[in-house]
């Protein structure tokens, strides 16, 4: 028998009882339409998760800080040292934690280590405001990332920010755009904004950017986008002309030699935490938002795949009675000089047939139902998260599911074919 | 000679089971077949007869003995062989008629061509040619399942016939047809031998359709027996397995094998002298054909 011919008989036969054949596939159904989701929605959120990462810093970076005190606490007070004392609020440990500020001394001990091609420290200023600067119209609180500098932003229009510019340069919260007074993201590009700054003796003074771009709001890094000239000048005009006496950085940004492996990477790390500071990729900073999500959707996946094996039972029964009716009708092939392997291979056919009907039918209705859902729920509950897409279909993990499916049909589908395969035709066409 | 046979068989012996339940199907059977012959192999239930179609179509194995099929031995050939000669050389008609439901009678007659792997368009072509020559071309495209009895079973000889076979073994073929009919289906049988020379084999309880054939092997308990010796206990099972008839209880319980055998086995005694009698009524049996088991 052709190849061809034994598909097309598999294909024909699994019609043949129809209402069985139906309720077998609706078993694969549930399955693959609830792997198909459950992928659909780790795939979404995980691409949401790395244009996060995207806004939060570019993958060869450390954001660098000095070793937390916090695990100094039983060793007593700790010496008072003029050069290098001032403490910073820390975003590691408990709220209210600090921790040593970094010093023009400690960017050059990070600097001069192996592996590390330059150190830029973060300068954090507070604008007050922010003002269309043609229009001079409502003033809106407002607030500078410090680490927009090094960070890709999810653009929506216009361009990144330059950082050898020497020009002050925005990129615009996309919420910003319409209360400006620009007509569109387009329209904001290139036009001018004025933004107030309190210095610390409580003057106010003005500092004006050209916006460049116009970015989505992100989930993990608040606030608008500036080069450095932007913030050179902000915390020239934020300082009213004082000099203080130490330099003092809570935060320092390093970029390694992107060509470094991870096992290298690691070693960096633990070179930098040598010299006592505490170094983090922004993957590290995210590992564990990455690792809750994982974990959700793999637990979810295997819901799926427990319905995908109840529904191998399914297959294995329905093929099983369909060879106890057929008994003949294999006998007889068989009589007329089918091969067992042929009659093995049509009725494992039969089972990868229903297999792809449950599979083809169910992620296409997962993938019709999904993008529905998913754009409701965008306009709906998940409209505070703007760029996310629950919901991503992407055809290789659709292929896959429709695969792992078919193979699974194929597995289920080997009992009753062996079996079908191994009659004997004298048996089968006994008729007393 | 043996270029002429089309089957020759020797010294066949068939046993199932083993122990006290062991059985001997065939004791020691040796049958040749020329090419153009037609065979009748007559017989009660229980009496080896089946086994030895099945032995002579390949599609079982000997204990002893020794199978040829076209001058080629069937134990030297692999399994791949022996199904690619049954698809090319045999032609089954059954008293069943096993057509699959639901798929049309053209599909059903060229199932064999499709097996042998020839394409579709071909498959087509030889399909309807057999319709044709059997007067069902109208029917081509209907289920198997809207036939009538007589129709189904000339659908199956069209299935027995596509693959222009050399050998047609036919087990009961009139067994679930009325007379009428069932002598159409004859006919049919006969006429293919007549012009196109092809083998028949006919395992039949019918005696009608046994002296219709050139030649009739009697088995009884796994031997042959010299021609016309069951004949009249083959009255006596003809009736108690004829599923077409209504019966009491009673009867039907002799479709037990083991019951059907005691049932022969008491008359078998009293039957062989009218045997006799009856004998010389197979008149086209040539003496010169009819091959003894041997080794009895």
């Amino acid at each position: 028998m052709r190849t061809q011919d034994l598909v097309a008989t598999a294909i024909s036969n699994t019609f043949r009882s129809k209402l069985r054949t139906t309720l077998t596939v609706l078993a694969i159904f549930v399955g693959a339409f609830t792997l198909t989701l459950t992928n659909a929605v780790g795939a979404g959120v995980s691409q949401y998760v790395d244009a996060q990462v995207g806004a939060l810093g570019s993958p060869d970076v450390f954001i660098v800080t000095q070793a937390s005190q916090a695990a100094s606490a039983d060793d007593g007070p700790v010496e008072y040292d003029p050069n290098g004392s001032a403490m910073v609020s820390s975003n590691q440990g408990p709220p209210g934690t600090t921790t040593q500020a970094l010093t023009d001394a400690d960017l050059t001990t990070i600097s001069d280590t192996a592996g590390i091609e330059s150190v830029d420290p973060v300068r954090s200023v507070q604008p007050d405001y922010i003002e269309n600067g043609a229009e001079s119209g409502t003033q809106y609180e407002f607030s500078i990332n410090a680490t927009s500098a090094v960070t890709t932003a999810d653009l929506t229009a216009g361009a990144q920010l330059d950082g050898g510019s020497s020009e002050a340069e925005l990129v615009l919260p996309d919420t910003f755009v319409t209360p400006l007074g620009f007509d569109s993201a387009e329209d904001a590009v290139g036009a001018s904004v004025t933004i107030g700054i309190t210095d610390i003796l409580g003057e106010k003074h003005t500092v004006d950017a050209t916006v460049v771009g116009v970015s989505l709001e992100s989930l993990l890094a608040a606030g608008a986008g500036a080069n450095d000239a932007l913030i050179a000048e902000l915390a020239e005009a934020q300082s009213g002309g004082i000099d203080t006496a130490v330099t003092s950085y809570g935060v320092a940004i390093a970029h390694f030699d992107d060509t470094l492996s991870a096992e290298q990477i690691t070693a960096l790390k633990a070179d930098l935490a040598a010299a006592g500071y505490t170094a983090s990729t922004i993957e590290d900073q995210l590992g564990a938002v990455q690792t809750v999500i994982t974990g959700i959707v793999g637990v979810l996946n295997a819901f799926a795949v427990i319905a995908l094996i109840a529904a191998a039972f399914g297959i294995i029964n329905t093929l099983l009675m369909s060879v106890q009716e057929r008994t003949r009708e294999i006998g007889l092939m068989k009589a007329m000089g089918m091969s067992g392997g042929k009659v093995y291979t049509l009725f494992s056919l039969e089972a990868i047939v229903i297999g792809f009907l449950g599979s083809a039918i169910g992620a296409g209705v997962a993938i019709g139902l999904g993008s529905i859902l998913s754009n409701v729920l965008a306009d709906g509950l998940l409209s505070g998260l703007p760029g996310l897409n629950i919901l991503l279909f992407e055809p290789a993990s659709v292929a896959f599911v429709i695969l792992l499916v078919m193979l699974i049909a194929f597995l289920s589908g080997t009992l009753p074919a062996q079996r079908a395969a191994k009659q004997n035709p004298i048996e089968s066409l006994r008729y007393e | 000679m043996s270029a002429d046979l089309v089957i020759d068989a020797r010294d066949l012996e068939k046993s199932y089971g083993s122990g006290s339940s062991r059985f001997d199907a065939l004791k020691g059977v040796s049958l040749q077949i020329a090419a153009g012959e037609t065979v009748a192999i007559v017989g009660k239930s229980g009496s080896g007869k089946s086994t030895l179609m099945h032995l002579l179509a390949l599609l079982d194995e000997p204990d002893t003995g020794t199978v040829q099929v076209a001058g080629k031995e069937a134990k030297a050939l692999s399994r791949r062989e022996i199904n690619e000669l049954r698809n090319k050389e045999f032609g089954f008609v059954f008293q069943q008629f096993f057509l699959t439901p639901n798929v049309s009678v053209l599909d059903n007659v060229i199932l064999p061509l499709k097996i042998a792997g020839i394409r579709g368009k071909q498959r087509r072509t030889r399909g309807l040619e057999v319709l044709n020559q059997l007067e069902l071309a109208d029917k081509a495209d209907k289920k198997a399942t809207t036939l009538s009895g007589g129709q189904k079973q000339r659908v199956v000889i069209g299935r027995a016939l596509v693959n222009n076979p050399r050998v047609i073994f036919a087990d009961e073929p009139t067994g679930n047809l009325d007379t009428a009919t069932g002598a159409v289906v004859e006919d049919i049988l006969f006429d293919l031998n007549r012009e196109q020379g092809i083998t028949l084999v006919i395992v039949t309880h019918d005696e009608d359709l046994a002296a219709r054939c050139d030649r009739q092997i009697y088995i009884r308990d796994g031997l042959i027996v010299p021609g016309g010796a069951v004949h009249s206990t083959d009255h006596s099972t003809d009736h108690s397995t004829d599923h077409t008839t209504d019966h009491v209880g009673t009867h039907t319980g002799a479709h037990n094998p083991t019951h059907a055998a005691a049932h022969t086995g008491a008359h078998s005694g009293t039957a062989h002298p009218g045997a006799d009698a009856t004998g010389p009524t197979a008149s086209t049996t040539p003496a010169s054909t009819t091959s003894v088991g041997d080794a009895s």
